[in-house]
């Protein structure tokens, strides 16, 4: 798929976000956004996955170990057909299956279940496991905050990836910079996050443009082509992006626009839609 | 009289691992570096690459076996239950219970029969953690044959099962040929009109001594095994309450949440009886020989009976 097509479906992702959070008037449209570009190119190029059959036994397994950016998960589950696009307006309404955190027993396409920051990885990490255990081909995917870094059982669950040498495993850290707090330089610094994954033995690939397609699609070939060992890619973003009044503020980490905001976010959604058709 | 024969139900769970290893290949057996104490080393030395050393990390440790059950694997997390139920209780709640993954934990070291390890090692809260887990099952078994039946069970058994094993050797009570366990089913395993004594784990064989101690004094004790605490054997209770009139729970754990609990649960809905719950009185352990501190805190044949005595 061209960078363009990828661009298109990211506009419609990040609209789903926008969407979802408004109705439901709650939930974290600031990581889901600056995490967007990378659930589309995760669910549209390098997971082996099909949304007419969620449970097959050899799809390639996402966990989304900052379980709080559902939105973004949703959005693009909804994209790629695992359930309708309009269903993301009952996102975290009573009676619905869209749970303010990912459930895995409810959501198709949803691998694992999470939200509690710092498990989602142990989880990924048993599933690449799992897969070596009895020597099946498929990957795995976990997608974690800058933030959630800071829990220690990141640490712990590295440790092990690192030290059975699982090739099948990417860690991605989606580095945005903000954490409810604040700055996370300033909260609690986990900074350098590369040179940790480093003494953890993966092999890291740092700096990676979070809404460069081209970057995302060197980076997960590099992964790919890893053995060996483990692969951490450290994502550059910004948290919020796409939507101008949200970018780079914390405040948006989890507040949903009110109708005017609403208004706003999505008519400048739109227009990059209808310039990303011009190209 | 023949010497007792006297196991420890951790080591009945790492024999009754390698049992189920053999026959079925989706077994994985994960420890926190205690392999050696958890028994799960018999295991390992049979299987040395379905055992996995998660290292001293109990947390990763539930994380892990949650993706290993979500991979099709049935994982069976070893740790002491301190480390288990304790340490873990958040990822064992998120990670496993509330997606429902078939994961068994196999906590060893539960109670106060830990020992000259003291009260940093030894969980008295395990079970009420634990039962308060929507869908999780809760066992603590009496004995070595009950253990091993235990482990089968709840291979069987779909979904999410704590396993409560010992550290301290214990008398096998259940070496009898029609001994049958199931999910969810107390036993009685003596008949009784004055009162019932509902015991779990290793207060049951000293709940038999109690009451035919009771027995020789004209005090007609029925005495029930609860080995399984959630889901419990309502029915069960009910009618001895009934029947009784009485009840007295025994458990080496805290008499806050656990057994006692659990039977008050069933017993202030459907047979409102007078209940005297013996077990740890929200008071921590200490260090000293098992055998000792089950007689310093009352949890051995002669406290029973003198609880009991002092209550009737």
């Amino acid at each position: 798929m061209d960078v363009i097509e990828l661009k298109k479906i990211a506009n419609e992702v990040r609209k789903g976000i926008v969407t979802s959070v408004h109705s439901a008037k709650a939930g974290h449209p600031g990581g889901s956004l600056s995490a967007a570009d990378v659930f589309t190119y995760l669910y549209f190029e390098e997971m082996n996955i099909d949304p007419a059959d969620p449970k097959k036994a050899d799809r390639d397994r996402f966990v989304l170990s900052k379980g709080h950016t559902a939105p973004g998960l949703y959005s693009v589950l909804a994209q790629r057909g695992y359930f309708p696009v309009e269903d993301l307006k009952t996102l975290r309404h009573i009676g619905s299956y869209l749970q303010g955190h990912p459930d895995m027993k409810h959501i198709p396409g949803v691998d694992m279940s999470s939200g509690s920051l710092g498990q989602g990885i142990s989880a990924a990490v048993g599933m690449a496991l799992s897969a070596k255990l009895s020597h099946d081909d498929y990957r795995v995917y976990t997608l974690l905050g800058d933030g959630e870094i800071q829990e220690g059982q990141v640490w712990e669950a590295s440790m092990f990836a690192g030290h059975r040498k699982l090739d099948n495993l990417v860690v991605i850290v989606d580095n945005n910079g903000l954490q409810i707090d604040g700055n996370i330089a300033d909260v609690c610094s986990p900074y350098p996050i590369d040179k940790k994954f480093e003494a953890f033995n993966f092999h890291v690939i740092a700096d990676v443009d979070a809404h460069d397609f081209e970057a995302l699609r060197a980076a997960f070939k590099e992964a790919r082509e890893t053995k060996g060992m483990p692969t951490a890619i450290i994502l550059k973003s910004v948290k919020g992006k796409g939507v101008s009044f949200m970018e780079n503020k914390a405040g948006w980490h989890g507040k949903a626009p009110n109708d005017e905001e609403y208004a706003i976010a999505m008519d400048e959604l739109e227009k990059a839609g209808e310039a990303l058709c011009q190209k | 009289m023949s010497e007792v024969k006297k196991i420890a139900t951790r080591e009945s769970y790492g024999h009754a691992l390698v049992e189920l290893g053999k026959e079925h290949e989706e077994v994985v057996v994960l420890d926190a570096d205690l392999a050696e104490a958890t028994k799960t080393g018999i295991f390992k030395k049979e299987f040395p690459e379905r055992h996995i050393d998660c290292g001293i990390a109990e947390c990763n440790m539930m994380g892990i076996a949650a993706g290993l059950a979500a991979t099709g694997k049935v994982p069976f997390a070893s740790s002491f239950a301190m480390f288990a139920a304790g340490r873990a209780f958040e990822q064992i709640r998120n990670s496993i219970g509330y997606p429902h993954l078939n994961v068994k934990i196999g906590a060893t070291h539960a109670g106060i029969s830990v020992g000259e390890d003291g009260a940093t090692h030894q969980c008295n809260e395990d079970i009420a953690l634990m039962r308060t887990i929507p869908g999780m099952v809760v066992i603590n078994p009496s004995d070595d044959i009950e253990a091993r039946a235990a482990v089968k069970a709840a291979y069987e058994h779909q979904g999410p099962v704590y396993l409560r094993f010992g550290r301290l050797a214990v008398p096998v009570i259940n070496d009898r040929p029609d001994y049958k366990f199931e999910i969810g089913k107390g036993v009685v395993l003596k008949e009784g009109t004055d009162l019932t004594i509902v015991a779990t784990g290793l207060c049951v064989n000293e709940s038999l001594a109690a009451a035919a101690k009771l027995e020789e004094e004209g005090v007609h004790a029925q005495v029930i095994n609860i080995h399984t605490i959630k889901p419990i054997d309502a029915d069960l209770i009910a009618e001895a309450a009934k029947k009784t009139g009485k009840i007295v729970t025994v458990e080496e754990h805290s008499v806050i949440g656990g057994l006692g609990s659990a039977v008050c649960d069933v017993l202030c809905e459907r047979e409102p009886v007078k209940v005297l719950k013996i077990g740890m009185n929200d008071v921590f352990g200490e260090s000293g020989p098992a055998v000792k501190l089950l007689e310093k805190y009352g949890l051995d044949a002669a406290g029973i009976y003198a609880k009991i005595k002092a209550w009737l």
